[in-house]
């Protein structure tokens, strides 16, 4: 189990190099970042002057080394637009993402699982029909047209919710829908697809030949075997739900870090941007070494393949 | 089979987009035309099917050329990718030991980047274009490719005429490119039609970002963006673009489900 969480562990940190290198190695592509400090005022000393005190003197892989370093202690250079540490115009940003986030994977788990279970269980019901289109939908549906289709028919039609930004509950209603609403269908999808596989097994046979009751078969032996796919891609999903945010929040105008990486792109404010790449690699790579962990713990054909 | 008509009238109007609409799709309309509504409704106009946007260009001629941008990306994607994925899938699972170990870490590093992320950098620094966009779908999807490719060449690597092209002194090479290209194919065919709907549907993202098909090309992706500032007063803008995409992503998934389950069922685990 230990060699098994070590080398996940090295594979994650390998993960976050060399996504920072490819940002680094864009960035810096880019042209000298001494640029856009430069006016007509500056003076050679002064260029070199930066020079030595960025590190920009030295050989790429040592900046690069600078750059990580300072990046992992939370400094993540100067905002371009607000002129202060990118750090904390990041961090200002990082609950209501959390926020969304949350409640999007509480909509997809809520939604998603009993659904799948259902609609394994009571096949060519309505429950199949609607699991199935919903699952269909989650796949086909463009996410950030759901979200302006949903402000279409709840804000300007109906007037029942407000578009946009945040406030009290009812503002995250349609962006926690929107993000969530694809997570569910995959959810729903591999929920069924376990549930079908283990309905159809032998120890199921077994259980109903000894005459268990089909409620007892159902959720005591076939959701407990069934719910470890599901289990990991939750994981999964809480990693990819922090991407989604970019769409959504752009769609709902909400203050999180999606939304600030969007705007970054629009102000060319490179520290900024490159922060929140960082953070959320981070995040996203955290919580799929936790899910791979738990899921060895609760599967141990994984930890000794 | 109304997928396959789907897809048909896709290719249709991309290819005679000219001869299908008379209104020019990227030059604004007098301001008269701005923000005119669907024919059916009491202000609509039979000049203009589906309305015009807020600059007075009709809303389905934009739809119209915008399958041009939509397949073009599909396609072009697919082909390098596929290429790029189906080479490394067959190396990998051919060679095995460190070469198998090598590329299926580099597929799964590839797959723990996030992709939006990255693309919203590379953006900032190239700026955005056609190109850029097809660059960076290819490096994001090849890997699917990868992956199948190699589990099927892993069966074929083991079958009886395989070792007979080897034990009669084929290279290497000879053996993938005669022996295992041709039995992947079909496993190509049903990623590839899986893959095109959600191609399409990414490069529409990108382009809502603001980092995908630069204006005033017309995509999809763009018109949604545009139209959802006009929602108060005119909601067919984002609407009809965004049927487009969803009845052209079904299109491909359906047809692709159906492919796997006529050429190769046991595929019909794999991509659940």
């Amino acid at each position: 189990m230990g060699k098994y969480i070590a080398r996940r562990l090295a594979y994650s940190v390998i993960v976050f190099l060399v996504t920072s290198l490819v940002v680094f190695g864009l960035s810096r592509a880019a042209g000298d970042p001494r640029h856009i400090f430069l006016t007509e005022y500056t003076s050679q000393e002064d260029w070199d002057a930066w020079g030595e005190e960025y590190g920009l003197d030295r050989p790429f892989i040592i900046q690069y080394g600078i750059w990580v370093g300072n990046a992992v202690r939370g400094d993540f250079g100067t905002s371009l637009r607000d002129h202060v540490n990118a750090r904390l115009v990041i961090q200002e940003r990082i609950p209501a993402t959390l926020q969304l986030t949350v409640g999007s994977f509480i909509i997809a788990i809520v939604v998603g699982l009993p659904l799948g279970v259902m609609s394994a269980i009571k096949r060519g019901t309505i429950f199949d029909y609607v699991g199935r289109s919903w699952a269909l939908l989650g796949q086909a549906l463009p996410p950030y047209w759901l979200g302006v289709m949903m402000v279409l028919l709840f804000a300007v039609m109906l007037n029942w919710l407000p578009s946009g930004r945040k406030g009290d509950w009812t503002h995250y209603v349609l962006p926690a829908v929107t993000l969530g609403w694809g997570a569910a269908s995959g959810m729903l999808r591999l929920t069924r697809s376990a549930m079908l596989e283990v309905l159809d097994s032998e120890y199921i046979k077994m259980a109903r030949a000894k005459g268990v009751g089909n409620n007892w078969i159902i959720w005591k032996h076939a959701l407990r075997n069934a719910i470890i796919a599901p289990l990991t891609f939750s994981g999964l999903l809480l990693g990819g739900l922090m991407t989604g945010t970019v769409i959504t929040e752009t769609v709902f105008s909400w203050p999180g870090l999606g939304r600030l990486a969007v705007q970054a792109v629009y102000n060319n404010d490179f520290p900024v941007l490159t922060g929140v790449v960082l953070l959320v690699t981070f995040i996203y790579l955290s919580v799929n070494l936790l899910t791979d962990v738990l899921y060895a713990l609760v599967d141990p054909r994984i930890r000794l393949n | 089979m109304i997928p396959v008509s789907i897809i048909l009238v896709l290719v249709f109007s991309a290819i005679f987009a000219q001869n299908l609409t008379s209104h020019d799709p990227e030059r604004a309309g007098s301001l008269d035309d701005n923000e005119i509504a669907p024919m059916w409704q009491s202000t609509g106009s039979s000049k203009f099917i589906l309305g015009t946007d807020h600059l007075g260009r009709d809303v389905l001629a934009r739809i119209i050329y915008g399958t041009r941008i939509s397949l073009l990306v599909g396609v072009v994607v697919l082909v390098l990718s596929g290429a790029m994925g189906t080479i490394i899938g067959i190396m990998s699972g051919y060679f095995g030991g460190n070469v198998d170990e090598a590329l299926m870490r580099l597929v799964d590093i590839t797959l723990a980047v996030p992709f939006i992320l990255v693309a919203l950098v590379v953006a900032v620094i190239l700026g955005n274009s056609l190109n850029i966009v097809v660059v960076l779908l290819v490096m994001f999807f090849w890997t699917g490719f990868a992956r199948q490719i190699r589990a099927e060449t892993l069966q074929l690597k083991t079958t009886d005429y395989v070792a007979f092209a080897r034990s009669s002194g084929a290279s290497n090479v000879r053996i993938m490119y005669k022996h295992i290209l041709p039995g992947v194919f079909s496993t190509f065919l049903v990623i590839a039609t899986l893959t095109v709907g959600t191609v399409i549907l990414t490069e529409s993202i990108l382009t809502f970002l603001g980092v995908g098909v630069p204006g005033p090309t017309p995509t999809w992706g763009a018109m949604i963006s545009d139209g959802r500032n006009y929602l108060t007063t005119g909601w067919w803008m984002a609407f009809f673009p965004g049927i487009a995409i969803l009845l052209t992503v079904l299109a491909f998934n359906f047809l692709g489900d159906w492919l796997r389950d006529e050429l190769d069922p046991k595929l019909r685990q794999l991509t659940q």
